[in-house]
């Protein structure tokens, strides 16, 4: 066979096994192979299932010659971000603190992936408990950016981002709160969604912010984004943030954007998302995409999110208050690392302070230490009641802005990837980084970021597309079309453009 | 600040005279649902520990709380009964503490805003007299796990080696009521506590939302007591008694604290404002944790569920299913059976009130059926120191009973060896009578060989029966009953023994 079949797109490879070109044991031995050869350098998989996804990729070869009906996605091996639990697979959310922990049950979104007969290659790296932008705060060594390994490959899904971009997988689960599929996507080459507040069932996630998380897909094509929106997506009564409604149909959209036609859609240029802070090259791609989507038919037109400028503020306050709430659970009690504390009395309160002290990182505390503060008697209103407000304000926003357009596009992020230990001592410049990703979190919209192109730097750079609740379908509309038009000039994909990465002989 | 001994007490009267005596009372109750207020797991009370639990009610990472639309249901019906208004939307909030037996280290309740709020309810004390309590509000939690502590004494956790804990109980749904200042009992707040507590463990079962068993902790009220100088006086400082968890013990702890309380005041000390506990074998509350420490629990909205807004028809629906309240029962019940308030108050008292509507529905006549569990089944009840209703024997099996000796199947005497059987699990009373052969004799042929007999050993008697002196037949009756074991109709004995004789 020429092609490498890492190399397909989750569609092209879908495509392959249903015409029974490549069988899923192929496809999930081939990625297997490849996660052998390079993520020694990545290390963007904390736990690798080889055992349990070649099983499933068997399973899924038999009932397709049985000729059984299977889904659109089956066989197609997947990574899922380790905030996610897992049956029986160790999930640890990159903290010591879930070390060697079990879990007894699957998150809704892996049932509906083991459903529908995607085989699980493992689980990735991430921040401690998705907190942080770079992946450099998870408890088991950074995640490198497939582009430059002396780079951070974003965060907090940075293994997930890595994963996908470095042909390690061709499908990922993220999980986005303030960001954290989003920016890994612009910084990393990939495409992450953020689907509608509610889109995606939070049952089986391991909480840092209830009100903000959302999981998502992490792919190389809006296409495959859709597709596995689609299939971790709809309805979940285990969850009561879950929306009632079906899903939009999502596919469909991102097949209609990539005939290229955007004639009569309104474009909004979010006027707080750019400017000062933008690096040049994100700026001159930004403008360029602009140029493509008029190209393309679009209106593009300015608006104003006046209280976007306070939505960080806000996010570093209610993302901390349900933080310190979501986390008091990882106290040595019932699962995870339990730490005697080293002299004096062995009491509950004291095993509880000793875990907690040794089990999580500094970053971790910084939040939950925040967090506390802001929901304390007599700071209640002043911290965490101005944030609400201050949110239902960036709600307003986007209201006002839909108004005047069908989408809201910025840059993903500020910046391209930077290097590590670069923003590490100093949390508000790493805080930064997520300054056009918070608004739709607080406001619960979806947000899909595309790649469009290298910065001067020769790194890769994001571009963002909102759109209103539960209208997830415009994103991947815009999004496949941008991509089309964009890969048409680059005469391939992006990745493509990725240097080679070192690989190791395998030893098989 | 001098701690006064807790044998240093003002005598109540005394107390009472000089006091005004101000109560508050939060009464929880577990609520009867099938599941969890937030998961599937299943409740059943004496399960083995840890086996009624869900990722949900582990507090295993991941898990999400889905809000049991029953234990809702329950909670309308309880605000209504207790005369609140229900609210048209009202949130959850998370309670933040670490303590082994929540296991989120937050537990799911409600803070500013309740289900129900702004009620009352009349209270009838034991000479008939009513109170009005008012209400502050009823919420909605989850009850805590429960836990054991190994190796310290009497199952404290100072000085225990280890504890365990059960998350059986943990998640189970609660209704939490407040009441406002209950002010103007006067010397009578003792009795208005109980009172107000049992009247609410009675709504509770009218309602059908609780088993309400106070000894299994279905139902547990915490007590505050002050106390200030006359009713126009400022509220003084008070203290609260945790998980009182019987009608006496209610009375007895407001009784006791107002003794208490009059002491340190009267020594000129301040009360201090703190949890005290209940000692049921001493009589006496101990101060637990001091309140001025009270942790700050970060209240704030449990983003994990939405608010819980229950629709004004459905709300209108629940209140007109509401089942008689217990207070307008005990009127109705009183006037079909024609007893005196005094009979009435003491069957109310004694918890016999559904035995013996029970017993009449099964054809007994009022006055039967009073007779029968206030006299009888009283009284053995007491002997073993148990409830009535916990008796083993069934309002259904007390009617049958009474038919038997209506029917002329048995006497008095013999329903009483009945009974015992019965109580020992020999069956219903017609089995009983059965199985050990209590039947009254009333086969004239089997009484007439005794009669003979009885008639051939006493020559003497029948003689003096037939020169006319019938006072000496007992004498023959007597021997008959002996004979058949007391099995015999006297009446019938006496009629034949008389024919025999020829008189």
């Amino acid at each position: 066979m020429t092609t490498d079949i890492t190399r397909l797109s989750a569609s092209e490879l879908a495509a392959s096994l249903a015409d029974g070109t490549v069988s899923s044991v192929e496809a999930t031995q081939a990625h297997l192979d490849r996660i052998a050869e390079v993520d020694g350098d990545l290390n963007a998989f904390l736990h690798v299932s080889a055992e349990e996804a070649l099983a499933t990729a068997a399973d899924v070869d038999a009932r397709r010659s049985a000729g059984d009906e299977l889904g659109p996605l089956a066989g197609v091996p997947i990574a899922i971000k380790d905030v996610v639990v897992t049956k029986g697979l160790p999930t640890t959310a990159g903290s010591k603190i879930l070390e060697g922990w079990i879990p007894p049950y699957d998150a809704t979104l892996v049932e509906r992936i083991k459903a529908a007969g995607l085989p699980i290659l493992g689980k990735t790296n991430m921040d401690e408990f998705a907190m942080g932008s770079s992946t450099e705060h998870s408890a088991y060594g950074n995640t490198r950016n497939p582009w430059d390994l002396d780079r951070i490959p974003g965060g907090s899904g940075g293994g997930s981002a890595a994963a996908v971009a470095a042909f390690e997988a061709p499908l990922a689960i993220g999980t986005d709160t303030g960001g954290s599929i989003r920016q890994p996507g612009a910084v990393t080459g990939t495409v992450g969604a953020k689907p509608t507040y509610g889109g995606v069932s939070r049952y089986g996630l391991i909480a840092m912010a209830s009100s903000l998380d959302q999981a998502g897909p992490v792919t190389r094509t809006v296409l495959d984004a859709a597709l596995l929106h689609e299939l971790i997506g709809g309805h979940d009564p285990r969850d009561s943030t879950s929306i009632p409604e079906a899903l939009p149909r999502l596919a469909d959209a991102a097949r209609l954007g990539a005939a290229g036609d955007l004639k009569g859609l309104r474009v909004g240029v979010v006027k707080e998302l750019s400017g000062e802070g933008y690096q040049e090259g994100v700026s001159a791609r930004f403008a360029e995409s602009l140029d493509t989507l008029r190209a393309l038919g679009a209106e593009v037109v300015e608006v104003s999110c006046p209280h976007f400028t306070y939505a960080l503020d806000a996010y570093y306050l209610i993302m901390p208050a349900e933080a310190s709430s979501n986390l008091a659970k990882f106290d040595g009690m019932r699962f995870g690392l339990r730490v005697q504390p080293s002299e004096g009395p062995v009491t509950a309160e004291r095993v509880m302070a000793a875990t907690r002290g040794t089990g999580f990182g500094d970053e971790v505390k910084r939040r939950v230490i925040l967090g506390t503060y802001a929901l304390s008697a007599g700071y209640y209103d002043a911290y965490y009641g101005s944030a609400q407000k201050v949110r239902t304000l960036v709600q307003r926003d986007f209201a006002a802005a839909f108004d005047q357009a069908d989408v809201l596009v910025s840059p993903t992020a500020p910046t391209t990837a930077f290097k590590f230990g670069e923003k590490l001592d100093d949390p508000l410049a790493m805080y930064l980084n997520d300054v056009a990703t918070i608004p739709a979190n607080l406001a619960g919209v979806p947000g899909v970021s595309v790649p469009n192109g290298l910065s001067d730097d020769g790194l890769p750079v994001g571009f963002q597309i909102l759109a209103p609740a539960k209208a997830d379908d415009r994103m991947y509309r815009v999004g496949a079309a941008l991509e089309a038009s964009l890969e048409k000039t680059w005469g391939g994909p992006l990745l493509a453009q990725a240097p080679e990465l070192k690989t190791t002989e395998l030893t098989r | 600040m001098t701690a006064v001994p807790t044998t240093d007490l003002v005598a109540y009267d005394d107390a009472v005279r000089r006091y005004d005596p101000v109560l508050g009372i939060e009464v929880h109750v577990e609520l009867g649902t099938r599941t969890k207020m937030f998961c599937a797991a299943e409740v059943e009370f004496g399960a083995e520990p840890n086996t009624q639990t869900t990722p949900v009610s582990l507090g295993l990472p991941g898990a999400l709380p889905v809000v049991n639309g029953t234990a809702v249901e329950y909670a309308i019906r309880i605000g209504l009964a207790l005369n609140c208004q229900i609210a048209e939307s009202c949130r959850f909030a998370r309670k933040n503490y670490f303590y082994p037996d929540v296991p989120k280290n937050f537990q799911t309740s409600q803070y500013d805003e309740p289900i129900a709020y702004d009620g009352w309810i009349d209270v009838e004390l034991e000479d008939g007299e009513t109170f009005r309590v008012e209400i502050e509000r009823a919420h909605m939690e989850e009850d805590a796990g429960k836990n054991t502590h190994v190796g310290g004494t009497a199952g404290r956790i100072h000085g225990a080696e280890y504890s365990l804990v059960d998350y059986n109980r943990a998640g189970i749904p609660l209704v939490e009521i407040v009441t406002r200042p209950i002010e103007g009992a006067g010397e009578r707040a003792p009795e208005v506590a109980r009172a107000y507590v049992q009247t609410l463990r009675d709504i509770f079962r009218a309602l059908d939302v609780s088993e309400a068993r106070m000894e299994r902790g279905n139902v547990r009220a915490d007590v505050n007591v002050s106390l200030r100088t006359g009713p126009e006086a400022p509220l003084g400082t008070r203290t609260e008694t945790k998980n009182v968890n019987s009608f006496r013990s209610v009375e007895r702890t407001v009784r006791h604290e107002i003794s208490r309380q009059a002491a340190v005041l009267d020594a000129g000390d301040t009360v201090v404002q703190e949890t005290r506990h209940w000692h049921e074998d001493t009589g006496v509350t101990t101060p637990g944790r001091v309140k001025s420490d009270a942790e700050d629990y970060r209240y704030f909205p449990e983003p994990d569920l939405v608010p819980v807004a229950p629709s004004r028809d459905w709300v209108e629906e629940i209140r007109a299913g509401l089942p008689e309240m217990p207070a307008a029962r005990r009127r109705r019940l009183q006037g079909d059976w024609g007893y005196a308030d005094a009979e009435m108050r003491d069957v109310v008292n004694a918890g016999a009130l559904d035995l013996i509507e029970a017993t009449v529905a099964g054809g007994t006549t009022p006055a039967g059926a009073r007779k029968w569990w206030m006299g009888e089944l009283a009284r053995r009840a007491k002997q073993a120191d148990v409830p009535l209703e916990s008796m083993a024997v069934t309002p259904a099996q007390i009617a049958e009973l009474e038919q038997l000796i209506a029917g002329g199947k048995i006497n008095d005497k013999l329903a009483r060896q009945v009974l015992d059987g019965v109580l020992a699990g020999e069956g219903d009373p017609a089995a009983v009578v059965q199985s050990r052969g209590l039947e009254v004799v009333s086969d004239d042929g089997a009484l007439l060989t005794a009669i003979d007999e009885a008639l051939a050993a006493q020559p003497d008697v029948v003689a003096k029966v037939r020169g006319g002196n019938q006072g000496p037949v007992g004498a023959i009756i007597g021997a008959v009953m002996k004979a058949t074991k007391g099995q015999a109709d006297a009446k019938r004995v006496r009629e034949l023994v008389l024919e025999r004789i020829g008189q």
